[in-house]
């Protein structure tokens, strides 16, 4: 199943009644088992491109679409894993992660051995009854994964999920993040401003410009998935960021200057 | 050669104070027993302020001849009932204010204009349209309980974090459910804020509307005391007021913390 973006724009309307061009002429599709990455400078719509595919917000011209799945068959399901982590603080670790899965209707049983699956899999076990505030920032991240993974989504969607964590633990996450996506193979589309998570992780890293926001180009990684920061592939590693930010540069000097 | 030295030490120590358990009862047995002393050298005549010997003596005398409970229980029913009544369906209100921006615009105006009117001021309209039996009384406390509860459960929605919302819609809910596990639960902690703030209401009104219409009731005992200068019998039913407020109060609490664990 492929998930296509076709012809998105997005405008909106400024506190002084001008039109602003958010995104236009976005085309590009996620391939089954593909992670594509999102990266761009501040202010180049790619929140606001990952809110619109996740059925957040509606696009003022052009689709997004499941190819492969008839208007009748249920609805694909849709993981996100959120900048703002949100989860309910009302509900344990446990609660949380199986939100999804009560919301699908499914059986208690089943709800329990999901849960316990991706607890386990994010590395919380041991943690299930605690709330949210009780934990770290990462742990909290992690949860927010097992909640999205839980459904196990026809797309994963992450919006710099990792923004919000201290650079050791966001580097220590990246690389989990990597195992556990080989575990599970979900198509993904990642939002990111760093440039080295996105080399790190992508399949494709789909370039966007501001003002507005467009697609300047779309690479592919031909890196091997897993070990890319090994030595012997250093030097390719760091062609593909500077490339990368060669293409964003001069937009993210602009967007500095605007502040 | 002894060393030179300078120890830093916590100047903030005063933050992180551990206070012994006895204090908190101290303040208020040193108030009782100079109260006590005060009315045994009959500094004050009984009769303005009796001595807290004599209001015990005059409590245990009530409970035993059984007025004491008939009066209070007549009091538990309307103030339970209008409590109930008022908050729950103040809870509800508030909800959907807060959730359909419809109910906002038609009913919130209403709301607000009803809202800084003395409740006690509609009793004798109330009396004109239910008489003067229990009704009245408990539709008077639901009236002040519920104005509170629906302004701060509206204020609890309206501060929900919108994340939360999209989070749950995303993982499939439907609104019914972004009410019952997000915005209800999201907003509990506003809610018993109001619950907490009515309780004073409701014992303020159960007390008025008992003194200007009823044969039972603490707030009748303590008028019909007052009016016989049968001034310790009258601080029993302060007493009981009291009494009837701090429980109030330690059970919403417990509630809370029972519903509200998350904080």
């Amino acid at each position: 199943m492929r998930i296509v973006i076709e012809n998105v724009g997005k405008t909106f309307v400024d506190t002084k009644k001008h039109e602003v061009t958010a995104l236009t002429n976005i085309n590009f599709s996620i391939e089954e088992q593909e992670f594509v990455v999102l990266v761009g400078p501040s202010g180049c719509g790619k929140s606001t491109l990952l809110n619109i595919v996740g059925g957040l917000m509606s696009p003022t011209s052009g689709s997004v679409y499941f190819e492969g799945m008839a208007a009748s068959d249920k609805k694909p399901s849709l993981g996100i894993v959120f900048q703002e982590i949100a989860l309910f603080p009302w509900r344990t670790v446990y609660e949380n992660v199986i939100f999804g899965l009560e919301e699908q209707g499914i059986s208690k049983q089943e709800q329990q051995d999901k849960g316990k699956h991706y607890i386990d899999m994010v590395g919380l076990t041991g943690f299930e009854n605690s709330y949210p505030k009780q934990l770290s920032g990462g742990m909290k991240q992690r949860a927010g994964i097992a909640r999205a993974l839980a459904i196990e989504p026809d797309l994963l969607l992450m919006d710099e999920p990792f923004s919000a964590l201290d650079a050791q633990t966001r580097t220590l996450m990246q690389e989990e993040l990597l195992t556990i996506w080989n575990r599970t193979k979900l198509s993904t589309l990642y939002v990111t401003h760093n440039i080295q998570e996105a080399v790190y992780l992508a399949d494709r890293v789909i370039v966007l410009s501001r003002h507005p926001g467009q697609i300047k180009e779309i690479i592919h990684i031909d890196l091997p998935k897993i070990g890319r920061d090994k030595d012997e592939y250093r030097v390719q590693f760091e062609q593909y960021a500077d490339q990368i930010w060669q293409l964003i540069r001069q937009d993210a000097q602009d967007a500095l200057k605007e502040g | 050669m002894s060393q030179q030295r300078q120890v830093i030490t916590n100047r903030v120590a005063f933050l992180e104070q551990k206070i012994p358990a006895y204090a908190s009862v101290l303040g208020i047995s040193v108030l009782i027993a100079i109260w006590e002393v005060v009315c045994q050298l009959e500094i004050v005549p009984p009769l303005f302020l009796p001595a807290p010997s004599a209001i015990v003596m005059a409590g245990w005398e009530m409970t035993v001849s059984g007025e004491l409970f008939s009066n209070l229980f007549a009091s538990l029913y309307r103030i339970l009932g209008g409590y109930a009544i008022g908050a729950t369906i103040g809870i509800i209100v508030g909800l959907a204010l807060g959730f359909s921006r419809w109910a906002d615009a038609i009913f919130s105006p209403i709301v607000y204009s009803i809202y800084p009117i003395p409740k006690i001021a509609l009793l004798p309209l109330i009396i004109l349209w239910l008489g003067i039996g229990e009704l009245p009384k408990v539709v008077i406390i639901a009236l002040g309980v519920f104005f509170p509860v629906v302004i701060n459960t509206f204020s609890g929605v309206k501060n929900v974090d919108p994340m939360l919302i999209k989070a749950a819609v995303t993982f499939g809910s439907n609104h019914f459910n972004v009410i019952r596990k997000v915005i209800l639960p999201g907003s509990l902690p506003m809610i018993f804020a109001g619950l907490k703030l009515s309780a004073g209401t409701s014992l303020l009104l159960l007390v008025a509307a008992e003194m200007i219409a009823a044969q039972e009731g603490i707030g009748s005992m303590v008028l019909h005391y007052g009016n016989l200068m049968i001034t310790n019998k009258l601080m029993v039913g302060v007493l009981v007021l009291s009494l009837l407020g701090l429980l109030f109060n330690k059970t919403l609490q417990w509630i809370e913390r029972k519903l509200v664990p998350w904080k």
